[in-house]
């Protein structure tokens, strides 16, 4: 039997979750949306994003005025290729594990020598001219890794509470709706109007969902992280906000991340 | 000063293919912010592209073409190390220049 | 000078023959980008008529020589849709694109210069599904094909 909700949406448009079993999408309109996200592949948007996060990277920043050339992102000061790919992981001098944003995060407070707000201040872009710095230089960070597998250290003990953690969220349920994350991405053939939703409870949808983040996503006009893409699972949930950079956040982003490895991180990709 | 473009220039045959993914909010002016105020229009009008001053292709554009514009198409001719320039001209008559070397 | 061609350059409907004047060398390039007005008229227009009239060209004739290619026929999102349109009609001025339930039809106009292939991709806005029109020029005259490509709004995620 299927049940319609009517979900009011932050911006007040109407929002329709239809929870369907098996009912997937006709295979040529499956296929016509394939061709469809295959013709956006070239001359994607994230391309821009990557340039100006290159830049960024490069650049002396802060009061400070030391570049992100300093910032360790797991592999060695300054190194960027397939530094995506193995986060999160755990990191000695902040005794914490960190996914990409919060690492950067770290950086431009501890050694560029921003106030945490003013590194904070800009998370997500918001469609229009004013952009975030966080976004741009996640993009060019990615796309250092792309083609390269990816393996998250799951045996660091640290790296192995957060993914068990992480398990423990993507299958709790909660909120006014009672849903956890598993009750729009536990199973095959589900979808919400004409998105397809991937099941994470397998390898090959866990694979295919972690590698395509971050993304240019056209709704939004902006690349998106997965710090973006938890937050708005949370808010579709009507969850409470999800903190940026929260242990929560990472646990969630260690699961995911954990349960792709082996794939090849494939961004930043271009979504709908 | 506008954002760079990002400009692939190959040579496919006796061609050269030019990609370019321009940055710009491609502003419809039909849009409406948070207070019910509609957002200006603000978009590429005008578009040419030149390879050794030739002109090999040139626009006119309205807001319809999607933000952060991308055009893909070949010229005959050119040969590695060419320089291909594109320029663009919004509305605000505000424009930006950039070049590639055909590779 | 003939007064059609006197009126097609008052209305600045004349780029596509300045343009083309100028990549000839009968024209120094910045003459040309001078009197390059945007033809705010032709993208004001609500019709393949009226599109037609602001150009200074005729009702165009169904041609099979015009192909979309690169086109889904479903399009996620109406704010980024993937056209790619190739003119096989012999010795093609310009390309243009209109969308027919769009505010405005005319969304872009390609100019050709001889010595570029008549083909092209590009992505435009969709206010809602819609018949895409390629419009080709064409040694003077005007052609067009159509197809329809549906725009939905997905879910949530992806």
């Amino acid at each position: 039997m299927r049940t319609m909700i009517r979900l009011a949406v932050a911006a007040g448009a109407a929002a329709v979750f239809a929870a369907s079993t098996g009912a997937a999408l006709g295979e040529s309109t499956a296929d016509e949306i394939a061709k469809y996200r295959e013709a956006l592949q070239d001359g994607n948007p994230a391309e821009l994003w990557e340039a100006r996060g290159e830049e960024m990277w490069k650049a002396p920043r802060g009061p400070n005025k030391v570049s992100f050339e300093r910032c360790d992102l797991g592999l060695g000061p300054g190194v960027v290729k397939g530094a995506y790919a193995q986060l999160p992981r755990y990191f000695p001098d902040a005794k914490r594990v960190m996914d990409l944003e919060t690492r950067l995060v770290w950086c431009m407070v501890r050694q560029q020598g921003m106030s945490e707000a003013d590194a904070l201040k800009n998370t997500f872009g918001d469609g229009s001219a004013k952009r975030s710095d966080l976004e741009a230089l996640a993009a060019y960070v990615a796309s250092q890794s792309q083609g390269i597998r990816m393996h998250v250290a799951l045996d660091e003990p640290h790296v192995h509470d957060m993914y068990r953690l992480g398990e423990k969220m993507f299958y709790y349920r909660g909120g006014t709706h009672d849903f956890s994350c598993a009750t729009c991405h536990g199973d095959d053939g589900k979808r919400i109007r004409l998105q397809d939703l991937p099941n994470l409870t397998k390898v090959e949808g866990a694979r295919k969902a972690y590698t395509t983040w971050p993304a240019y996503r056209v709704s939004q006009g902006e690349v998106r992280t997965f710090q973006w893409r938890l937050n708005d699972c949370f808010r579709q949930q009507r969850f409470p906000e999800l903190a940026f950079g929260s242990d929560a956040s990472i646990a969630l982003t260690a699961y995911l991340a954990g349960r792709a490895n082996g794939a090849e991180y494939a961004g930043p990709a271009i979504k709908r | 000063m506008a954002d760079p473009m990002k400009i692939r220039a190959n040579l496919v045959g006796d061609s050269t293919e030019v990609k370019v993914l321009m940055s710009h909010e491609m502003e419809t002016g039909q849009r409406k912010d948070a207070q019910g105020k509609t957002i200006p229009a603000w978009f590429i009008q005008k578009v040419k592209v030149t390879h050794n001053d030739k002109v090999v292709l040139a626009a006119q554009w309205g807001p319809a073409v999607s933000k952060n514009p991308f055009v893909s198409f070949k010229f005959k001719g050119g040969a590695k190390g060419d320089k291909v320039k594109i320029t663009w001209v919004d509305n605000h008559d505000d424009s930006r220049t950039d070049e590639a070397t055909i590779a | 000078m003939n007064t059609n061609r006197r009126h097609a350059l008052k209305t600045g409907s004349a780029l596509s023959l300045l343009t083309l004047v100028a990549a000839a060398g009968w024209l120094k390039p910045g003459e040309a980008a001078a009197a390059d007005a945007w033809n705010k008229s032709a993208f004001e227009t609500h019709s393949l008529d009226e599109t037609m009239k602001a150009l200074g060209g005729s009702s165009p004739v169904p041609s099979n020589d015009i192909v979309f290619f690169s086109t889904p026929d479903i399009a996620e999102n109406g704010a980024v849709v993937p056209v790619g349109i190739t003119s096989k009609v012999p010795q093609t001025e310009s390309i243009a694109i209109l969308i027919e339930k769009n505010p405005n039809m005319l969304a872009a106009v390609f100019d050709i210069p001889p010595g570029t292939d008549p083909s092209l991709t590009t992505r435009i806005k969709m206010a809602q599904t819609s018949n895409v029109y390629a419009l080709v020029k064409a040694n003077g005259k005007y052609y067009v094909t159509s197809k329809e490509i549906k725009v939905t709004l997905g879910g949530c995620g992806g």
